[in-house]
Order: structure tokens, then sequence, then C-alpha cells
């Protein structure tokens, strides 16, 4: 038995793999959207923060059907296997994203803030006539 | 109306809210006493109503800092001219706050005045040990960045002018914010003052700090710290949301 001959089942077997893997991702990346455009739809999810998952969802489609992109973005960062390229670039996409979802909280816990002190203080000047200034002195 | 103003945060106080206004009111007369309720779920508000003090109910609970920034806006409004922080929790004693007045009073460079339980003679409540070492550490700390001696930066018994309430109406550190708040008040020229007083045992609630907690608070603090310091000092003019009003 050659080289050859024990060779070419194993290439066979991968190119299938590697076709059901597509397929596979393929189907991830639809079903994303999908779920995506559903919570838009209903108003659960906003389109600014939608993009980002649906930019995610076309990256994984485009990687998924042009062949060898994967391998060759790898191969330019230096990276042998492309799988962990792939693993590299969704771990640095999941981290800023969560960077960026504690700004946005950070900014939502400082307006919650302000309004309640407002709500608070508004609250204090309807409630309880004759408040011991008739003049707020504020600009 | 009074000019001056006494600002009393207080979460589930209701077992010393209203000898806390009493004792305030008799000693100190002059002083108009504003109670935060800070999402009480026992009857503070109404307790404190019935004492006799004005009752601002935060919606939910904020925090101390927020609390206590509602009191310094709400001064800020009413066009106070002096302003003293006092625990809703029994532990400040009201008859402080003529001397705390005289201090700020007596010199014109004098803009807040704290009431420090570890100067002068070991006297009243003065925490526990463990409590202590953290207390100390901020007392180094704070004293490096102010170049000044601060012995008590965790102490809430502070009083401050029309300066300081204009300051703190626009800014005011969150969670726990004694110890940034001297920083912060320093970055403004606002250098604070320390006065020796008496502090009592806490007659009703708990404290925010567990000790679970405690290590958290330290490297909240100090992280808080060296923001305070490399943050650049806001131009006076800048409009915080909290600022604007109708």
């Amino acid at each position: 038995m050659t080289v050859a001959t024990r060779l070419l089942p194993a290439v066979h077997v991968s190119s299938t793999t590697a076709t059901l893997q597509r397929i596979a991702v393929i189907a991830i990346a639809v079903i994303v959207f999908v779920i995506v455009f559903e919570l838009v739809r209903r108003r659960a999810l906003m389109e600014r923060y939608a993009l980002l998952w649906l930019l995610a969802a076309v990256a994984l489609l485009v990687l998924a059907l042009w062949r060898g992109l994967l391998t060759t973005l790898a191969g330019d960062v230096g990276i042998y296997t492309p799988a962990n390229a792939l693993f590299a670039a969704g771990f640095v996409f999941v981290i800023v994203l969560l960077l960026h979802f504690s700004t946005v909280i950070s900014r939502l816990s400082e307006q919650n803030k302000v309004l309640a002190q407002r709500v608070a203080l508004l609250d204090e000047r309807v409630e309880q006539p004759a408040p011991p200034s008739s003049q707020p002195s504020d600009p | 109306m009074n000019r001056y103003i006494a600002i009393v945060p207080a979460h589930n106080e209701v077992g010393a809210i209203a000898d806390t206004i009493r004792e305030i009111h008799a000693a100190a007369p002059q002083f108009d006493v504003l109670v935060i309720d800070d999402g009480s779920s026992d009857a503070t508000a109404a307790s404190a109503l019935g004492a006799g003090a004005r009752v601002v109910r935060l919606p939910f609970n904020l925090g101390i800092g927020a609390a206590v920034q509602s009191g310094y806006i709400y001064a800020r409004r009413h066009g106070y001219q002096v302003a003293v922080q006092v625990d809703g929790d029994g532990q400040h004693d009201p008859r402080d706050i003529p001397r705390l007045l005289e201090a700020l009073q007596a010199d014109p460079q004098a803009h807040f005045v704290i009431g420090s339980r570890f100067l002068g003679p070991p006297t009243g409540d003065r925490s526990t040990p463990f409590r202590r070492v953290g207390i100390a550490l901020f007392a180094r700390v704070v004293s490096l960045l102010t170049h000044q001696r601060v012995t008590d930066p965790t102490s809430g018994f502070r009083m401050t002018d029309r300066t300081g309430i204009e300051l703190f109406a626009r800014d005011y550190p969150s969670d726990y914010p004694e110890v940034e708040a001297i920083v912060l008040a320093h970055r403004h020229a606002m250098p604070a003052r320390e006065l020796a007083v008496t502090m009592r045992p806490r007659t009703s609630g708990t404290s925010r700090i567990s000790a679970p907690v405690s290590v958290y608070y330290l490297v909240k603090v100090l992280l808080a710290l060296a923001v305070t310091v490399l943050r650049a000092t806001p131009p006076q003019g800048r409009s915080r949301p909290a600022e604007r009003t109708s």
C-alpha cells in the first residue's frame, strides 16, 4: 500500500467534514441573523446593539463561504491553525463587547441616579407645602 | 427661613431618626433639617416628618453618595449658605454642630470642616480595631494626597459653606464617598479642617461596611482616589445633568 492510497480516504473524509462544518457555520450565522431580527422586530433589542451582532454573523458567513480566507488570514498573522485565529478573533470581539456594555451600564446608572434625585426633589416640592424657601435660588 | 441646613441621610433608621432630628433642633436651632430617605422600607420618612424635618424620599436605594448629593442639590436650590452632614443613626452628636459652625466661620479660608473622632483625647466610639486599620490607611493616603494631616477621613460628620454646597451638588462621589470627597474638595482649593468630636455607638440600623465588603471598600476607594487625583479639575461652569434644574 503506497503512501498515496493510504492518504486518499483520509483526505476524502476531511473534505466531507469540512463541507459539513461549513454548512453548520452557515446555519449558525443564519440562526443568529433570524434571532437578532426577531428581537429587533419585537423591540426587545435596539438597532444600535443589533448591528454588532449582525456584523458578527456576517463575519461568520463570509468566513464560511470564502474558502481559504481564514487560512490565509491566519497565515498572514503567523497563526498555524486557522481555528485558533478564529478563537482569538472571537475572544477579542467578546472582550470589546463586554467593555462596551460596561460603559453603557455606567452611563445608564448615572442617568438613573440623576433621574431618581430629580424625582425625589420634585416630589418633596409637591407633597410638602410651604417650603423653607419661597424663591429657589438656582441659576 | 434659616440660612443653614442639616443634611441627614437615612436608610432604615426608624429607631433613631426622630431623636436625631429633635437633637439637631435643640442643639442647633438655626439649622433646617432635611432628611434624605434613601429608599427605606421602614417608616423612616414618616418618623422624620413627624419630628419636624423636611424629607426627600429617593424612589429606591441609591447609596449614601447619591443620597447626600441630593441634599446638597436641595441646599443649592434653596440658597442655603452652610450645610452640615449628620448621620441618621445617632452616631454624631448634634451638640458639636455649633462648634463646627464656629470653626467654619472663624476663618475666611475655611470652607470645609470635618468632625474627627481621633483628634483630641480618646473618648467615645472609635470603631472596631479592624476598621481602625483601614481608617488609618486612608488617613495616611489622604494626608499624602492633600499635603496636610487628616486623621478621620471616613467621618460623615462634616460641614461646608456655599462653595462646598455648589461643588458637591455638581459632583459628589458614589458608593463610599467620605474619603474621596476630601480629596475632591482639596482639588477645588477647599482643604478640609478637622475638629475633635466625640462619636457615639450607633443606636439603630447596621453599618454599610460589613467584613466581607471591607476589602472591596478598601480597593475601590484607593482606586477612586487615584482617579480623582488624575482627573482634570472640571471647569466651574461645566453642567452635568444633575446640575440643570427647571
